[in-house]
């Protein structure tokens, strides 16, 4: 349904952080340099960017909630404005990037993308950007809620400032960071030097680009942990959630294709050399079955849990063998809003499992394994 | 009359001179006796007897237009407000220097009003300009049928403001995001449209609140019929028509459907004149569809171009213009009878 209509849809690339980690630089990157695109950009501190673009729109970021008062139906207002009117001016940009102030929660612009039709007919997610400022990170996570959000939000995180710190305090950093997320690429620089192929076009939400959930490690890190390297993460969309949300909504549920079970544990916890911090609020579960699941208890279960403890989730992810079907079964949710869909073919040579990941705050872990582990076929 | 027919209505596709817009249309008006069209490239594109000129009007894009009357406000991200008359003249009415036009409204006797962001501007005939903050981002705007006021909604209700009066607008209160904003033609009543797939209207004698659900989509194009009685809407797969006659309004009553058809109504344009509703479809189709006994003539196929986005009658209802989401654009003529 949606493979063809998606490569027509605008991505579009949040990007997010405190003031002053970064984010004008690499804007201004983004807006300069001679990729051969041209970027709309949506922004909240305006003036900051140094280039004269005609495409640069100051937004309000105005979060509206629905009537009904669900809060998971929360959404960017002004941005649904702006990119109403953006899609009137169609073939004068190749993507968006909406740019959002380091309080900024980006559960309601990611929503936006689900919850509001036009929106959704012409736009698609690409992915979650944090920018965060190496020096000021830890302090920030300590003491802001916000901070904590964007970083477990992120697909991409910019470690930013490395210069500032010391190799000690950035590993440190790095440690709080996948205590929080584990799966995020996070990427260190200064001046937020990366590649633009590494924040632009990820197809973190394209349910066809979800290879597998695996912690991502520093690439130059070398250890005999059981986890593979690398990060996979492709996200699919599929089934948009209807905007008339009464709370009792649907949600496509995907399956949760497993690899090996990665447990986090507490506290500091190795992994060749990088620390994790256990954060007190917001933190990441893993679970997997090492085989197929039923898809009649598996889909009522991840439904009734989006519902009921949907807030709690900030980005689950899974990857599901159903018995009985030969295409895994993939989705990956942001609050109380799934995405999922039925994706490739199980290879011949690729073990059937079945895993989801959740990031999020009070998680209860024995609570969801036990629900997990009841939909094994 | 016999009519041709085309997919089994009795057609007046023949009857449809085509016009290449080239960019999305934003609005379609008649001014005099040329058919204009306002488009997503800037352009406004004036149509008179095969002649086709195109007036640069925006920089960019023209985002938001009202028609009313022999007049066409456009609304650019350029910040801009033209004004474009049956004689051919554009006049600028006002600019917001680094804002969008967000929405734009025509009144009586020569007054429009426009909105950037927050702030709404309403300019009266005689060109005096006065300027308001609402609570929030304004994103639609409308004049009351009768004296100087204009309705603005955004998040949260509607503010109902008198630009020649200092006292505060009066606020219309209902929680959610309302974007499109109506005056009954009678004066009693206000209604939106909201994010949330949903109608909203107030009584403003006492208050009373209302509400028109069940739409399985956003609503972006609503219009009252001759009469002034009904509200006909777009966002399901039929047009649906809310009456209004009663002192209760729509309260209690059910909404008719007209047009039922395998695809979402994008716009609707009632006819000046006749109890007719003009629907355009998301599948591009355009059909005219008799209030009374639902009858049903086609004015386009679906087909090419996308969605229709702009619907529009003259003055006499005689013609009807129509373009869509991707440049599409024609004028049906109908019969002389």
């Amino acid at each position: 349904m949606a493979a063809d209509a998606s490569s027509d849809k605008t991505p579009v690339t949040v990007l997010t952080g405190y003031l002053g980690a970064g984010k004008t630089t690499l804007l201004n990157r983004i807006l300069s340099e001679p990729h051969g695109k041209k970027y709309a950009v949506i922004v909240n501190e305006f003036g900051e960017i140094g280039i004269d673009n005609d495409l640069v729109v100051g937004a309000d970021e105005e979060v509206f909630e629905m009537n009904n008062g669900c809060v998971c139906c929360t959404v960017r207002g002004d941005l649904i404005r702006i990119l109403e009117g953006l899609m009137k001016r169609k073939g004068k940009f190749d993507a968006i990037i909406v740019e959002t102030t380091g309080l900024a929660d980006p559960a309601p612009v990611a929503q936006t993308f689900f919850i509001d039709e036009e929106v959704g007919r012409k736009a698609r997610l690409d992915a979650v950007v944090t920018v965060a400022d190496a020096k000021w990170l830890t302090e920030r996570l300590k003491d802001a809620p916000e901070a904590k959000n964007q970083i477990a939000f992120a697909d991409v995180i910019l470690l930013n400032k490395t210069d500032l710190v010391s190799k000690d305090e950035l590993d440190e950093v790095d440690g709080r960071i996948r205590g929080i997320n584990p799966y995020a690429r996070v990427i260190r620089t200064t001046k937020c030097d990366v590649p633009l192929d590494a924040v632009l076009d990820k197809g973190a939400f394209d349910l066809d680009r979800i290879l597998s959930i695996e912690p991502a490690f520093l690439e130059a890190d070398d250890h005999d942990h059981d986890h593979h390297h690398g990060h996979g993460h492709d996200h699919h969309h599929h089934h948009k959630h209807g905007p008339d949300c009464g709370c009792g909504h649907d949600h496509a549920a995907g399956e949760d294709h497993g690899h090996e079970h990665h447990d986090h544990g507490h506290g500091e916890h190795s992994h060749g050399g990088l620390k994790h911090y256990h954060d007190e609020t917001m933190q990441s579960v893993a679970f997997e079955i090492p085989g197929d699941v039923d898809a009649n208890k598996f889909m009522p279960w991840v439904n009734n849990l989006a519902q009921t403890e949907g807030q709690n989730f900030l980005r689950w992810k899974g990857i599901l063998a159903f018995a009985g079907e030969p295409r895994r079964f993939v989705f990956q949710g942001v609050h109380m809003i799934l995405d999922g869909d039925l994706q490739r073919e199980w290879k011949p040579d690729e073990k059937r499992r079945s895993k989801i990941v959740f990031i999020g705050k009070e998680l209860d872990e024995a609570k969801l394994r036990q629900g997990f582990e009841a939909c094994a076929a | 009359m016999s009519m041709p027919s085309d997919a089994g209505y009795p057609s007046l596709v023949d009857r449809t001179t085509p016009v290449d817009a080239g960019a999305y249309v934003i609005a379609a008006a008649f001014l005099g006796e040329a058919a204009v069209f306002a488009l997503g490239d800037g352009m406004v594109l004036f149509v008179d007897e095969g002649q086709e000129r195109r007036v640069p009007a925006h920089d960019g894009g023209v985002l938001v237009a009202a028609a009313a009357g022999n007049v066409l406000v456009t609304g650019g991200d350029d910040g801009k407000v033209l004004r474009f008359t049956a004689d051919g003249a554009t006049e600028p009415l006002g600019e917001v220097k680094g804002g969008w036009i967000d929405a734009v409204a025509i009144g009586p006797d020569g007054a429009v009003a426009w909105s950037s962001g927050k702030r709404v501007f309403a300019r009266d005939g005689k060109g005096e300009l006065r300027t308001i903050e609402a609570p929030s981002a304004v994103r639609g705007l409308a004049f009351a049928p009768k004296g100087y006021q204009v309705a603005a909604a955004r998040y949260g209700g509607v503010s109902l403001w008198f630009p020649r009066l200092d006292a505060a607008p009066k606020e219309l209160a209902w929680k959610g995001s309302h974007i499109d904003v109506t005056f009954a033609p009678d004066g009693r009543f206000v209604v939106t449209t909201m994010q949330e797939n949903a109608l909203h209207g107030w009584r403003l004698a006492d208050g009373a609140h209302m509400r028109m659900s069940g739409y399985p989509g956003k609503v972006r194009s609503v219009d009252w019929t001759n009469d002034g009685k009904s509200l006909a809407t777009a966002g399901a797969d039929a047009a649906i028509l809310w009456p209004f006659q009663a002192k209760d309004g729509p309260m209690g009553k059910s909404p008719k459907e007209l047009g039922v058809r395998p695809a979402r109504v994008s716009r609707v344009a009632c006819h000046p004149r006749a109890a007719v509703v003009a629907l355009g479809y998301e599948d591009g189709c355009v059909l005219m569809v008799r209030i009374s006994d639902g009858a049903e003539i086609l004015g386009r196929n679906p087909g090419e171009g996308g969605p229709v986005t702009a619907l529009a009658w003259d003055r006499v209802g005689a013609r009807l213009a129509f373009g869509t989401e991707e440049g599409a654009a024609g004028v049906v003529a109908l019969p002389a009878d």
